[in-house]
């Protein structure tokens, strides 16, 4: 039997005390295809960054031939052979292709930058790629593929022996697919180990030879793809222990409160169609760059959708600023708490009133004791953790932080609520106080819309799922219908 | 077709920035012809090469997404520094002159790169302290004193002076100081990285380049060109005092921006960074020549960089729609 020529064992990676990466194992062959499988979060990406050498990791042994490596930085991967291909093309936009292609290493004489070298070097290593691509053009008059195509080249320029491709065919077209599993084919009679990235099986099928489930931050199996089917992978990607009971609670249904209608923006999303009861809560599954937080940020202002129609309680709603949303009763809890939620540096108060100073002015003027009584409202009802109202928000929890964040939007009186990603990176405990809200939220006649990429968070929590796929809904779940297996099929199936 | 489409839009600042200056030439030529007297134009050099050498070293830091508001004080305590140099070793010549000038104004730049770099507080912050602590440095040095023309040696003062081929020595230093920089930056492996630093810091630090390090290497830079500024400062107007150069930091900038250097960072050449100095330096010689009033001279001047700067965030914005908000949350 071959041996591999990278073999990565016991490798773990925490960040800020959140385990990304428990039980790293991985094993990469020359001349073959290994496709990386998992959920948002089960711990590729870090993974990757410990390859590229963006991230150390903490614990356990990286060989390359049998050679036990330190990958110290993105450079020392590079003189090791290790060369990645990034989802979002990671290039310089206003630096020339051959310049992108050789960032790393660019051809010298006499010490300086030899550009005519740098050219024709570029240019024989593109014709294998793509001949229309012409290297002395900027890099942001590339299409997405060729972008993709430019990092490929970069890899061969440095003759890596291990190509890590990090969804590569995330942005791309049919033919555009295929003309990248050419290369990568060609990469592969070449030699070289490749590591393919991808949520879609068909893809996984057409060009890996072996697999690599993880799951959690572990790795959960790994053979040769021959030996399986994708109901196997499925079942190894999300077969977890129930870990977290859901506080659900049942509360009646009522009328329709919300609709949106052919909503669509640019590439972003198009023709997505949905409505929202009383009472209810709508999961929106999809795995990262689904669209889903697009749509939401359209729908809250953020930014603005070329065409559809969105009504709230039969009123048809022209949005175009956060202001009208909030002003309609729609609110949007963000995913990310800390950059998009709150403001860290100011107290607990400023935060929870700030979206609603408007309607707590006299005459432009604010009164200090409305807004700490407002906000002290809040903290007793949500049972926020705190020393009290003035106290800043960046010195409370992640759980208690995200319930100041939900706390200022229930301030505004909102009729549907958008919650992103509402339980990311905050503890267990937390998450039940938060799932609990979300029940009294409903019991009052709410509506909340909830973006979630953690299955069982949707499984448990939402009365109806949607499942958006490259910018569109995919698949449209109840509560009784919707299974792990059915759901990721719908958000993984080419 | 669309290659040449392409190309004509690789180019255009620069080309349209060259069009303008011509144009804004012949225009006050037209109107006054004694403008282009040799005299006049002579010291319209002279004005600009200072401009120039200060914004080509302001551009390093720009492309590397930084800014460095301590160009004009880092040249007056540095010119400061080497006329009390020369009132007292007067016959010490010209080499150690300078190499005190470039050396002292590189190790100013170096504070300014390192409290950037391994201290990570934001550059306007940063070198919004050093301007008045170097401001203030020349009070220190100097105990508020000035150094006339009169403590100042021959050599020190006829340095600058001297004509070669029609021009004068300060002239060739900023030609020479843009032709280098054109070459660094173009040419060799660091100078491709300020660019690539700039452009992507993450895709960067993806390509094992060192970001802060760039940044550093980009205010030692700017540093010692202001030092030797400084002195070519002092020399050419004979007089080295607290205040010279105050606020001319700003009018460096401005240079940079009308040159189409990017504020935020990665794009930007000396060629634009000439032909922008060259731009803001016509305009003020003009201006007196013209017959308006100094109050409307800064505020004329004022009103074309303004206008520099709208037309740039115009053609940013063009290509750059989503990313506004995408740097907006991406941020810290």
């Amino acid at each position: 039997m071959a041996e591999p020529v990278l073999s990565m064992s016991g490798v773990t990676k925490s960040f800020s005390g959140v385990r990304a990466l428990v039980k790293g194992e991985l094993d990469l062959y020359a001349g073959e295809v290994t496709a990386l499988i998992g959920e948002n979060g089960a711990g590729k990406s870090t993974l990757v960054k410990i390859l590229t050498g963006v991230h150390h990791a903490d614990e356990g042994t990286i060989r390359l031939n049998g050679q036990p490596v330190r990958i110290g930085s993105a450079d020392g991967a590079g003189r090791l052979g290790i060369s990645a291909i990034f989802q979002e093309a990671v290039v310089f936009d206003d630096l020339s292709v051959a310049e992108n292609i050789f960032v790393t290493d660019r051809p010298r004489r006499h010490g300086m930058v030899d550009w005519a070298t740098m050219q024709s070097r570029a240019r024989t290593i593109l014709a294998g790629l793509d001949p229309r691509i012409d290297p002395s053009v900027p890099m942001r008059q590339l299409s997405v593929a060729q972008k993709h195509l430019v990092q490929i080249a970069r890899a061969l320029s440095v003759e890596a022996r291990i190509v890590i491709m990090d969804e590569p065919t995330a942005a791309l077209s049919h033919r555009e697919v295929d003309e990248l599993f050419t290369i990568v084919r060609r990469l592969k009679a070449e030699g070289r180990a490749v590591l393919f990235i991808s949520h879609k099986f068909e893809e996984i099928f057409d060009v890996a030879d072996r697999y690599a489930v993880f799951r959690d931050g572990a790795a959960v199996g790994q053979g040769f793809i021959r030996d399986v089917d994708r109901d196997t992978l499925i079942s190894l990607m999300v077969g977890r222990s129930v870990d977290h009971i859901f506080p659900k609670v049942e509360v009646p249904i009522g009328e329709e409160l919300f609709r949106v209608d052919g909503f669509s923006r640019g590439e972003e999303f198009a023709d997505v169609s949905f409505a929202l009861r009383r009472g209810e809560i709508l999961g929106v599954y999809g795995l990262v760059g689904a669209g889903r937080s697009e749509v939401m940020q359209a729908l809250f202002g953020l930014t603005r959708a070329d065409a559809g129609r969105v009504t709230l309680e039969g009123h048809s709603l022209v949005i175009h600023s956060p202001e009208d949303a909030i002003r309609a009763g729609i609110a949007y809890v963000p995913e990310d708490r800390q950059i998009q939620g709150g403001i860290l540096r100011f107290p607990i108060s400023s935060n929870i009133v700030l979206p609603s100073l408007g309607h707590l002015s006299h005459r432009g003027f604010l009164r200090r004791s409305e807004e700490r009584a407002l906000a002290g409202n809040y903290v007793t009802q949500l049972q926020i953790k705190t020393s009290g109202v003035g106290q800043r928000l960046e010195e409370l929890s992640g759980g208690n932080q995200q319930k100041v964040v939900i706390a200022k939007w229930l301030a505004t009186n909102p009729r549907v609520l958008i919650m992103d990603e509402p339980t990311k990176g905050i503890d267990v405990g937390a998450k039940t106080a938060v799932y609990r809200l979300m029940g009294e939220m409903v019991a009052q006649g709410l509506g909340i819309i909830m973006v979630s990429s953690e299955l069982p968070e949707v499984l448990g929590m939402a009365d109806r799922i949607l499942v958006m796929r490259r910018g569109r809904l995919r698949a449209n779940f109840s509560r009784a219908e919707a299974t792990p297996e059915s759901i990721v099929k719908a958000a993984t199936d080419a | 077709m669309h290659k040449l489409s392409a190309r004509l839009r690789a180019l255009p600042h620069e080309a349209g920035l060259a069009l303008l200056t011509v144009l804004l030439l012949a225009l006050v030529t037209s109107a006054f012809p004694r403008f282009l007297t040799v005299d006049n134009v002579k010291s319209l050099f002279d004005d600009t090469a200072l401009l120039i050498m200060l914004a080509v070293g302001e551009m390093f830091v720009l492309l590397t997404r930084s800014v460095d508001l301590s160009v004009a004080a880092n040249a007056a305590l540095t010119g400061m520094v080497v006329a009390l140099f020369n009132a007292h070793h007067p016959g010490a010549g010209i080499v150690p002159v300078l190499i005190i000038a470039v050396v002292m104004g590189g190790a100013l730049g170096l504070i300014n790169g390192l409290l950037v770099w391994r201290v990570n507080i934001p550059s306007i912050v940063v070198t919004l302290g050093t301007l008045s602590v170097y401001r203030g440095c020349v009070y220190v040095v100097s105990g508020g004193a000035w150094v006339n023309s009169g403590q100042m040696s021959p050599f020190f003062l006829g340095f600058v002076r001297v004509p070669i081929l029609g021009i004068s020595v300060l002239s060739w230093i900023g030609i020479i100081v843009a032709v280098l920089a054109y070459l660094f930056l173009r040419y060799t492996v660091p100078g491709r990285n300020l660019y690539a630093a700039g452009n992507n810091p993450n895709a960067a630090a993806y390509a094992g380049i060192d970001v802060g390090r760039m940044q550093c290497m980009a205010f030692v830079l700017s540093g010692a060109i202001a030092g030797l500024a400084g002195y070519l400062w002092v020399a050419r107007f004979a007089v080295a005092y607290t205040d010279i150069a105050s606020g001319f930091e700003l009018q460096v900038i401005a240079a940079c921006v009308i040159g189409g250097v990017s504020i935020t960072g990665g794009v930007g050449g000396v060629v634009g960074v000439v032909l922008g100095g060259l731009f803001l330096g016509i305009i003020k010689n003009a201006l007196p020549v013209v017959g308006i009033s100094p109050f409307f001279q800064m505020a004329v001047s004022g009103l074309v960089i303004t206008i520099a700067v709208i037309l740039n965030a115009g053609t940013y914005r063009k290509s750059h729609g989503r990313k506004i908000l995408e740097r907006a949350e991406a941020g810290p």
